[in-house]
């Protein structure tokens, strides 16, 4: 269930920058940056552990309102493509599971902001 | 009948570029208001708290050391002066950390929840003072704090509010104690809850 909503954000979560005409060139790997950080639920997740040194999986699941398996389906892409890092620890005999941003996580989401910013000046100038 | 089409001054941008630009926009939005509601984890500074629970014990025993209960009612109106002024200082430095605005869309809901009962307990104070209540007046300080924690902690992380029901409880225990016990209810209250759950807020929410 929870993959199918990947997938189907994915699709979703196609370049924006396709056919339009930007007077400042798009990043150079604006394809996988799409497909990594453009998705909701993993864009949110980027912006969260932004401002925070680490969040724990019940931290970020309330904070973005979704369900378990969403939230680890979209974390592990992250973690796949390391902009996020996970460490796994137990709380007495509770497991927690907690995430922070790394460097390339970092740099990944101040690429899509100025991404965005020049999307933003590009359709305002025309 | 037909109604004369109205041609727009300037040309409407064409609607792909209208609507990467709206989307673009909306991303940012995003993008900001997830900030903001995570950066409400960290906008309570957690050293702060146990600052302020360190000062709470050191008041609790000088005030008990007093003769008059207006003598020990003056310390512990100095403590509450100082206690914000302390919060406000840890709050500040913990956002200049974090890169963070201190007044954020949560932050600022923080201070306008948490104000009212703090308002309305000052108040209360001097009524109560006035009419010779000055015994019920660690009860009702108690019972506004947990009510300001509680309200102001609905847009934070739960042990925020989770520490105002604690404070609550002890305020209702301090209403109905003997007044001999009112020293000790505060300083366990101020000084032992705001250590107990200042501790854990620092280490797991960045200070």
């Amino acid at each position: 269930m929870a993959k199918n909503g990947a997938a189907r954000d994915d699709a979703r979560s196609q370049n924006p920058m396709k056919g339009s005409a930007l007077k400042k060139p798009a990043p150079k790997n604006a394809e996988e940056l799409d497909r990594l950080i453009h998705e909701r639920l993993r864009l949110g997740i980027v912006s969260a552990l932004a401002v925070n040194d680490s969040l724990s999986f019940s931290d970020l699941k309330k904070l973005m309102n979704t369900t378990d398996g969403n939230l680890s389906v979209h974390a592990r892409k992250l973690e796949e493509a390391e902009y996020i890092a996970c460490t796994k620890s137990f709380e007495g005999r509770m497991p927690k599971t907690q995430y922070r941003l790394t460097a390339a996580g970092r740099r990944a989401l101040e690429r899509y902001l100025d991404h965005m910013e020049a999307l933003i000046r590009a359709t305002r100038d025309r | 009948m037909r109604m004369t089409s109205v041609r727009p001054l300037r040309p409407e941008p064409p609607r792909e570029l209208s609507s990467l630009h709206g989307r673009a926009m909306d991303n940012l939005a995003f993008i900001r208001n997830t900030m903001e509601a995570a950066g409400s984890f960290t906008a309570v500074s957690g050293w702060g708290m146990v600052a302020i629970g360190v000062l709470a014990i050191a008041v609790a025993f000088v005030a008990s050391l007093q003769k008059t209960p207006i003598n020990s009612l003056n310390i512990w109106l100095a403590a509450a002066v100082l206690s914000p002024t302390i919060m406000m200082w840890a709050m500040v430095r913990k956002a200049k950390t974090a890169k963070m605005p201190l007044l954020s869309g949560p932050g600022r809901k923080f201070v306008l929840s948490f104000s009212p009962p703090m308002v309305v307990g000052a108040l209360l104070t001097f009524v109560l003072y006035r009419a010779g209540l000055v015994e019920a007046i660690p009860g009702v300080w108690l019972l506004l704090y947990g009510t300001g924690v509680v309200a102001g902690g609905a847009f934070s992380v739960r042990i925020v509010p989770v520490m105002g029901l604690c404070f609550m409880l002890a305020g209702v225990i301090a209403l109905f104690s003997p007044p001999s016990w009112s020293h000790a209810i505060l300083g366990a209250a101020f000084g032992g809850l705001h250590i107990a759950f200042g501790i854990p807020i620092a280490r797991s929410y960045g200070g």
